[in-house]
């Protein structure tokens, strides 16, 4: 057995008394003081995420504005230093490699940071170089040298300024990023999250990361896991990787259409899409609520009335926030419109629910 | 650290059983409910249902996970813990006072399959 990696700040998690779980290849913290609690303190508070496990790609050169259209569904024509883009980069076929940020740095030639899946580091890396060639660009897979934690809650510009001295965070809209130092250290500042709430991502060197986040688990900030990451990001309809999309569950397929832009110059998998567009998909990602409370879960068959599978469901939680059976499930596209009655094979039994849109919760970002 | 509750007994997938005559009050160990977190919701059978020693016969939900129940012995349901849908987080609480299922026993043989507290203790590390 491989042996796992770990980030920065494993020595803390452990200190801690964090529940600790393989993830993408590292031993990462699911949960500290329990999920339900750091996913409330970060929907009504504030709450610290280490997310250094993330993957941290840099492209320079004269080419790389072309390179990064080139293998992102996103606009990057012309973008400003300061602006972060989401978007996926694809197969030919319209599958997904993987979906990720692109920063464009303040350099005067454009370089970008781009931030991918932990799981996907290799794969990305091994797709950008054999994809790279015509292009006058460097490509340096950087993961290692980067640490991130994410601050995320509605308290969140206020902890940044008043425990960390860090007043740059009320400049920034959402999704939109400084480059500061931060007592000698680079620091990115992003204002950009996964759980649905305002907050930040703060990428910097190892040793910064583990004295960002001691200073603010020091001061109070509630540690939270990837245990209720994944519960925010599903509330608030955000795709995880493996689950919403895939090889196999096309951006168009996953509702995420917004953020390929076909009548930007080519790129790879546009042909796909815009086939995808026209003709619509077979299955497209829907959410369902259940009228009671059992529990969908990725894997669970979802039925008509008469049992027929015409699904499966990719994600599904009792929503903390909500208090609701909600999941995210893909359907055969003649289910999918809102108000269709589904049901969730759970164990023994078929839970009625209905299709509802996917953003369950209303997000709070910084306009 | 986990507590084993004297003068149950005790099955492989951590159910707990308390014999109140021929009826087999069932429920989870401490350790299952804190190996299971916050637990949200209790799938739990219709009353009538006849039970196999070793089936299924619900599951807890946490925020995180299912995981299945399995009857330590053989026999009928006549009631559920109707407490456990309001409030699951009572299996957290208090899992030696919060049943989950009451089973009439057909055959009370099937007990000398489970284990002491003591037995029990020792398998987890308590």
């Amino acid at each position: 057995m491989e042996t796992l990696k770990v980030t920065p700040l494993h020595e803390s998690h452990l200190a801690l008394g964090a529940k600790m779980s393989p993830f993408a290849g590292f031993d990462m913290p699911i949960s500290y003081s329990g999920i339900v609690d750091e996913h409330m303190a970060v929907r009504g508070k504030a709450g610290v995420f280490d997310v250094s496990h993330m993957g941290e790609i840099e492209i320079c050169g004269p080419g790389a504005e072309a390179f990064v259209n080139h293998i992102f569904t996103n606009d990057v024509c012309g973008m400003q230093p300061g602006v972060v883009l989401y978007g996926m980069m694809l197969y030919p076929d319209g599958g997904v490699v993987d979906d990720l940020l692109v920063y464009r740095l303040f350099t005067p030639e454009p370089s970008f940071f781009l931030v991918v899946n932990a799981a996907n580091i290799e794969k990305d890396f091994d797709w950008m170089r054999a994809n790279a060639g015509g292009f006058d660009i460097t490509l340096r897979n950087r993961s290692e040298q980067w640490g991130q934690i994410a601050l995320q809650g509605p308290e969140s510009e206020t902890v940044l300024a008043d425990v960390l001295g860090i007043r740059e965070g009320g400049q920034l809209r959402f999704y939109t990023f400084v480059q500061i130092s931060w007592r000698g250290d680079p620091l990115i500042l992003s204002r950009t999250g996964y759980t649905g709430e305002d907050g930040f991502e703060l990428y910097s060197t190892p040793s910064s990361t583990q004295l960002l986040w001691k200073t603010l688990v020091d001061a109070g900030v509630k540690p939270c896991g990837l245990g209720c990451r994944d519960t925010l990001r599903f509330e608030a309809g955000m795709p995880l990787y493996g689950h919403e999309l895939s090889e196999s569950i096309s951006p168009v397929m996953a509702g995420l259409s917004v953020f390929c832009k076909l009548d930007k110059p080519d790129f790879i998998g546009r042909q796909a899409l815009a086939v995808q567009k026209a003709n619509g998909t077979e299955r497209r990602l829907v959410g369902i609520e259940l009228e009671e409370n059992a529990v969908p879960r990725a894997g669970y068959p979802v039925e008509l009335a008469d049992g027929t599978q015409v699904g499966v469901v990719t994600t599904g939680y009792h929503s903390l926030t909500l208090d609701k059976s909600l999941c995210f499930a893909l359907v055969d596209s003649a289910c999918s419109a809102i108000g269709t009655p589904l049901w969730v094979h759970i164990r023994r039994h078929s839970f009625r629910g209905s299709v509802v849109k996917k953003n369950f919760y209303k997000t709070n970002y910084k306009k | 650290m986990s507590t084993v509750k004297e003068g149950l007994l005790y099955s492989e997938s951590h159910e707990w059983v308390r014999m109140d005559g021929d009826v087999a009050i069932i429920g989870v160990s401490d350790f299952a409910q804190s190996e299971m977190g916050d637990i949200t919701y209790v799938d739990m059978p219709d009353e009538g249902d006849t039970l196999a020693q070793g089936e299924d016969f619900g599951a807890l939900e946490s925020v995180k996970a299912s995981s299945e129940l399995y009857s330590p012995v053989s026999g009928t349901v006549i009631a559920c813990n109707a407490e456990l849908e309001e409030a699951p987080q009572r299996i957290n609480q208090d899992p030696y006072s919060a049943w989950i299922i009451k089973v009439e026993v057909t055959d009370k043989a099937q007990l000398s399959a489970l284990m002491s507290a003591a037995a029990y203790a020792a398998k987890i590390g308590a």
